[in-house]
């Protein structure tokens, strides 16, 4: 069923009575060509492209729980391509470009709203940094504006450039930067890789791989044996746990990643700002609440909730930079298990296992990276070579020191 | 999270640093001759378990003493904390 103005006109004078369930509810096939593990938004993406770009019909997405209820309902719904590295940028430019058509291919409405993005310049140092940046992106394609202070205090009036402590200096924007409904993401890719032909397996958690002579020929679920030509992992800060099954250490250690929303307010904040001399960024939903975040509480975690600490350093960020939200309630804030790689980059690769691959380590930058990294994960599924987007994000660049390191912190991954 | 020093008593975790798997207490020999494995799995490879986890606190806003905190990665329950230089001389180390 195409979702259209028209539609919704109809089914409204018909009392809403011919809308049907979004995707199907199928019981798991014995065999699939691909299968892959995670229904969150990279793995319902992977599912979504391996069917629409790469003529995959005969796929599984397997999900322990719900689908869209980890980390991809859980995040700042933030998408951007700002990034430094040659290994980083051309991927997030490409994701971003997948996000501007987004709605028209999966036919939903995605609530894509290209507000922009500005991160905060507050020291010369920093500007020199950011201008950098900025034409890293542009060479990659992408947008970037180096913003003066009269510029910022035109467009954000209720910014305070001069404050003696944190002076607004300027801001690196990026101007088709923005935010997304990440729920709708999820239901988006889910809708449309099922109308496709994929099987969405929900309540199905992976028991095990069945591996023999090195050959990946399948996963063990809690709904039994499922065989496969080509198993495919995206469980995000479940990657740890799910890949000690196939007996593989991973260079990712699992943190919590804390996010906040305030009480719904009239329009005040009309984009995406990050406080550059501490770690705060924040924007308005269009629901009217104020969505914002901060550091990982940084200590291994899968608890999904964090500690007080935190929160205090979070909402003090919020008071240096906007000091009207501390007129305004917390509403709610919630806890997200980020796969923190070693170097702060992902790994998009096959494993040592053949028929095993692997998606994961996007540390708490993975939503804006939804699109490519589905698009690249089925890349490398249907063809097994990356997307050319994707070549840096190897397993093994840790072995031969091929470190993808944005903020250059080394093999800490608390610190990234 | 408040964490038991076993000198000082409780204390908030927010006085501590964390580094990390306990694991790494034990540097692997760099005269070994699979030198360049071990260290490559010492620096990069982890367990990650969910579960009970034991790990490295540094006391920074404190006395600058190394824990090693056993910590619950799924409730982030505490069930015992050792001064790494204790865990280190029982495992025959000199310091």
């Amino acid at each position: 069923m195409r979702y259209s103005g028209f539609r919704v006109i109809k089914e409204a004078l018909t009392g809403h009575k011919g809308w049907k369930p979004a995707w199907r509810d199928p019981e798991p096939a014995s065999y699939y060509d691909i299968v892959i593990v995670g229904g969150g938004g990279h793995g319902l993406a992977t599912a979504h492209y391996l069917a629409k770009e790469f003529g995959q019909a005969r796929v599984a997405v397997i999900e322990k729980g719900w689908i869209g209820g980890g980390n991809v309902g859980r995040n700042t719904t933030i998408v951007r391509s700002n990034y430094l590295l040659d290994g980083n940028e051309p991927f997030y430019e490409f994701s971003l470009k997948l996000w501007e058509g987004l709605e028209q291919d999966l036919n939903y409405n995605a609530m894509v709203s290209q507000r922009g993005i500005l991160n905060l310049i507050h020291s010369d140092g920093q500007r020199d940094a950011f201008i950098r940046r900025g034409n890293a992106m542009i060479l990659n394609g992408a947008d970037a504006d180096l913003m003066t202070t009269e510029a910022i205090k035109k467009k954000y009036p209720f910014l305070n450039t001069d404050d003696a402590r944190f002076p607004i200096k300027g801001g690196l924007a990026q101007h088709r930067g923005g935010t997304v409904r990440h729920d709708a993401v999820a239901w988006g890719y889910a809708r449309s890789a099922d109308s496709r032909g994929v099987d969405i397996i929900q309540n199905c958690e992976v028991t095990g791989f069945r591996i023999e002579n090195g050959v990946c020929k399948g996963v063990e679920t809690s709904r039994g044996f499922i065989g496969a030509g080509k198993v495919g992992c995206a469980v995000a800060g479940s990657s740890g746990r799910l890949l000690s099954l196939a007996n593989m250490r991973l260079p990712i250690e699992s943190h919590v990643l804390q996010a906040f929303v305030s009480e719904g307010l009239k329009p005040v904040l009309p984009g995406v700002i990050t406080f550059g001399a501490g770690h705060f960024y924040c924007s308005q939903s269009d629901k009217g609440g104020l969505v914002f975040g901060g550091d990982i509480d940084g200590y291994n975690s899968y608890a999904q909730r964090g500690n007080l600490p935190v929160v205090e350093d979070v909402c003090e960020g919020a008071m240096a930079i906007f000091p009207m939200l501390g007129r305004a309630r917390l509403l709610r804030m919630w806890g997200g298990v980020m796969d923190m790689s070693m170097d702060g980059s992902p790994i998009i690769d096959r494993t040592h296992i053949d028929g095993l691959y692997f998606n994961g380590g996007w540390c708490y930058g993975g939503f804006k990276a939804t699109p490519a990294s589905g698009f690249a994960f089925a890349h490398l599924l249907a063809r097994d070579e990356p997307h050319p987007t994707a070549t840096a994000y190897r397993l093994d660049r840790f072995e031969k020191g091929y470190m993808i390191d944005e903020k250059g912190v080394g093999n800490q991954p608390n610190l990234h | 999270m408040i964490i038991d020093h076993p000198l000082l008593g409780p204390r908030d975790s927010s006085e501590f640093t964390y580094l990390g798997d306990a694991r790494l207490i034990d540097r692997p020999d760099p005269d070994g001759g699979d030198a360049a494995a071990a260290f490559y799995q010492y620096a990069y490879l982890r367990d990650n378990p969910a579960g009970w986890h034991r790990e490295l606190w540094f006391h920074e806003a404190g006395d600058r003493s190394w824990l090693v905190v056993t910590r619950n990665t799924l409730t982030h329950e505490i069930s015992k904390v050792e001064l790494a230089s204790d865990v280190a001389r029982a495992q025959g180390r000199s310091k």
